[in-house]
């Protein structure tokens, strides 16, 4: 196939400028700038996907309460801890079940048992943990074992939390026991726990959790874990759902830039190849492309858009599809259509059909190659717009009900109040990336627009 | 916004004779009107269908009005006693009666274009599920009353940013290259973040942590009686909207502009009026400004058509009553009617605004004549 030949080295030639043009880019600190974040997010995405596959992730943003009850609610993350004089508690869960938590077993006479089990930890905080919880669960046929907890202060103190028989599963909150109130003489069960009785001052150190359990058949047994809501968690924070915000932060990234990325690219792509086919067979093609266009200035487009996701379907899919086919015909088409008009008039086009080039030829090889760099700033540019109108869409209610995205951390915390009621953690973590995510692409469109519209490069 | 366009190459048109001005002009606007009214027509016929997706948004409403008329029938003492069968037909009568009064007796495609017909002639009809605050159900009146706000929220911010835009950049490509053309240029990429988003570290700054500027609304509450505290409070409520507008597309614009006007002044006619030692305000408002003023004009009419669609996110974020957020509630009560008043009169905007622009830019630029080719 000679005319392959031909077409690659022609399209050669055109790489060969277009490096030129790539190369040219070191010379703007912004561009280096903008492709070291979109390097960033694209490393980030990749770290995200293999560190939380899929189906984790889906489970660990959608799972539900026995997924999360080991995160406190509304937790800020734990290196606040850094920038701030007071420390806040940190949380952790521990058990006997993977040893993180002592447990030593007494069998004792006619099949009985004794259990004891303990967890000491080091109190150096300067505000009180959330909630103390135990997660009690035990086997036994006929008569249910029975455990005592006692709590030890640094002082020298021991304090009897509770007494109770354990069923099958079994939670139990300290600040939720009436009896436990009665016996501190106070509302708030947790900051009597670790504060001194006479001067109500927080005592920081070494602090006990003491279990002893008896139980009364052969086969019984008893596994505690012991779980600490403190006041900071982790790397990211929690929400109104004890959700670890990590999860979320970082499968953002994957579904901002495919988001992003698809549709910028859908839309350059089809409506160059929509533009290039209307000039190039002219005629009724081109008026229909034309008046198409004008319907669509007329067409609400944001309004559509919720539309779609009110009534139809909140797939993030379907919102792209349907922000690509509006985003087709708009102004853009315009502004290809004139400049395709030049290049049809052009001698190389001319030869083009003088060798006998179908017209699919000439408008696939010779006339959209021609515009690629026109299209690349286009479509970096564009991105940004994208990647917000997924979050805007969030913000209103319409992100996608499976996957996690940085618009749905927005909305939950525009829901929940998080910035009257001081959860500034939760905004401004979700809003960074998407700020950082646009201003990279943004930057990166800028120079590359300056670069290959030589117009602009003097001004 | 402010999006600069290259002056359209169709438009610049050879000497013809005089006598045959009025038939062209003439037969030139009656195509243009049909075109642009088939348009509109089109395009507010597309916007129906979507509004209930082809059937689908009945099927909701059936299901809320059965639901409704059921629950309140049988929460109702005195029909408790009543015989099942009697009962039933009860439930049936005014399920009918409810689907009548909306309209859902009527098949959908006829009521398309009942809803594109009464669109068309502008009586926007009745709304389903919202009213006005004053307890209307006209769709006008919704609309009329969410207006003034709308207005004022665009009005001052898009108004501002295009004045203020124009006027520095002419400044900037006068100091080309100065210290504040490249900071310009560096900022410019900051008007990829939208409106809203500024407006949630706005609220952060203003009104969580340093609490001098209110969340959100548009008045206190209670709204204060005395005019001039009302004014005041209305003022402290729409700074951070009206902030939040303006830094999202500020930066952006002056640079357009600035490369906008940069452009025509490297032109041969600007050096050579430039030669002539004109002062430098003449140079720049009859050899840069006037060249480009249909330019600006299509931007500026432009902006006065998105007076009309209001802000919709930035409005839910700011709890500002306006046309934007009522749209996005009508959306959420499968409110059509509504969806499609507002859709209308947008269209109608947009024909009427592109329609006139023709005109203008006979008048601003003597080389255009109005039907040429």
């Amino acid at each position: 196939m000679p005319w392959l030949t031909h077409a690659s080295k022609w399209v050669a030639g055109n790489m060969n400028s277009l490096k030129n043009s790539f190369q040219n880019l070191l010379y703007y600190p912004s561009a280096i700038l903008g492709m070291l974040v979109v390097f960033l997010l694209v490393f980030t995405a990749i770290y995200a996907m293999i560190k939380i596959p899929y189906r984790d992730a889906i489970r660990l943003w959608r799972g539900g309460e026995e997924v999360w009850y080991q995160n406190p609610k509304f937790a800020p993350p734990a290196w606040i801890n850094f920038f701030s004089s007071k420390k806040y508690a940190e949380s952790f869960a521990v058990r006997t079940s993977d040893g993180t938590m002592t447990k030593e077993v007494t069998p004792g006479a006619e099949g009985t048992s004794t259990m004891s089990s303990s967890y000491t930890f080091d109190f150096s905080y300067d505000y009180y943990p959330q909630e103390l919880i135990l997660y009690l669960s035990s086997t036994y046929e006929e008569k249910q074992p029975f455990i005592s907890v006692e709590w030890l202060t640094p002082d020298g103190r021991k304090i009897r939390i509770v007494n109770l028989a354990v069923s099958q599963k079994q939670t139990y909150r300290f600040s939720q026991d009436q009896k436990l109130k009665t016996k501190l003489r106070t509302d708030d069960v947790i900051p009597a726990l670790f504060s001194d009785p006479e001067t109500g001052r927080l005592i920081k150190g070494t602090y006990q959790l003491l279990i002893t359990g008896a139980a009364f058949e052969p086969d019984s047994d008893i596994n505690v874990e012991f779980v600490s809501h403190g006041q900071v968690y982790g790397l990211a924070g929690t929400d109104q759902a004890r959700r670890d915000l990590i999860v979320p932060l970082l499968w953002g990234t994957p579904v901002a830039l495919a988001f992003g990325l698809l549709a910028s690219l859908g839309t350059s792509v089809l409506t160059m190849v929509i533009a290039a086919v209307g000039t190039w067979y002219g005629g009724w093609i081109d008026e229909l492309i034309q008046r198409i266009t004008e319907i669509n200035l007329v067409l609400p487009f944001l309004s559509i858009l919720i539309m779609i996701g009110t009534f139809y379907s909140r797939s993030i899919w379907v919102i792209l599809g349907a922000t690509i086919l509006l985003s087709i015909f708009t102004g853009a088409i315009k502004g290809y259509r004139s400049i395709f008009f030049q290049v049809k008039e052009s001698l190389y086009i001319e030869a083009a059909r003088a060798y006998g080039a179908s017209n699919p030829r000439i408008v696939f090889l010779y006339l959209i190659p021609r515009m690629i760099p026109l299209l690349i700033p286009g479509l970096v540019s564009a991105v940004p717009a994208f990647v917000f109108l997924e979050a805007s869409l969030a913000l209103l209610g319409l992100g996608d009900p499976v996957l996690p995205t940085w618009g749905k951390i927005i909305e939950d915390a525009n829901a929940n109040g998080a910035l009257y009621r001081g959860y500034y953690y939760w905004i401004l973590e979700p809003a960074t990336l998407l700020m950082v995510t646009g201003l990279g692409f943004a930057m990166l469109g800028f120079a590359l627009d300056r670069i290959f519209n030589p117009r602009l490069r003097d001004v | 916004m402010a999006v600069v366009t290259q002056r359209p190459a169709e438009n610049r048109v050879k000497k013809t004779s005089h006598t045959g001005t009025f038939a062209r002009v003439s037969r030139y606007v009656v195509v243009r009107l049909l075109v642009l009214f088939a348009t509109v027509v089109v395009g507010v016929y597309l916007t129906i269908m979507i509004a209930n997706m082809g059937g689908y948004v009945d099927q909701i409403m059936k299901g809320a009005i059965r639901d409704r008329v059921t629950q309140s029938i049988a929460a109702s003492p005195s029909m408790r006693q009543m015989e099942p069968a009697v009962r039933k037909k009860l439930i049936e009568d005014s399920i009918a009666r409810e689907e009548k009064r909306i309209g859902l007796d009527i098949p959908i495609a006829i009521r398309n274009f009942r809803y594109l017909s009464n669109a068309l002639t502008l009586d926007l009809g009745r709304a389903i599920n919202m009213t006005s605050d004053s307890g209307s159900k006209q769709v006008r009146l919704i609309l009329l009353e969410r207006l003034p706000p709308t207005l004022l929220l665009m009005g001052i911010s898009q108004l501002f940013l295009f004045f203020s835009s124009i006027l520095l950049a002419l400044n900037l490509s006068r100091r080309y290259g100065s210290f504040l053309d490249k900071a310009v240029i560096a900022l410019s990429p900051t008007s990829a973040v939208p409106p809203w988003f500024y407006g949630i570290f706005l609220i952060l700054i203003f009104a969580a942590l340093l609490k001098v500027l209110p969340f959100g609304g548009m008045v206190d509450s209670p709204p204060p009686a005395n005019p001039f505290d009302y004014s005041m409070s209305l003022l402290k409520h729409l700074t951070l909207p009206v902030l939040s507008l303006v830094l999202s597309s500020f930066f952006l614009s002056i640079y357009n502009y600035r490369t906008f006007f940069l452009i025509y002044s490297s032109e041969d006619y600007v050096e050579m009026a430039k030669a002539k030692g004109l002062p430098s305000r003449d140079v720049e408002r009859r050899y840069i400004l006037r060249p480009t003023l249909p330019n600006i004009i299509t931007n500026f009419a432009l902006l006065i058509i998105t007076l009309w669609t209001g802000a919709t996110i930035t409005e839910t974020v700011f709890l500002w009553p306006g046309l934007g957020r009522t749209l996005f509630q009508a959306i959420g009560l499968y409110d059509i009617p509504i969806i499609v008043g507002s859709t209308i009169i947008y269209a109608y905007l947009l024909a009427m605004t592109v329609f006139l622009l023709d005109f203008i830019y006979a008048l601003v630029d003597p080389r255009v004549k109005v039907g040429g080719r």
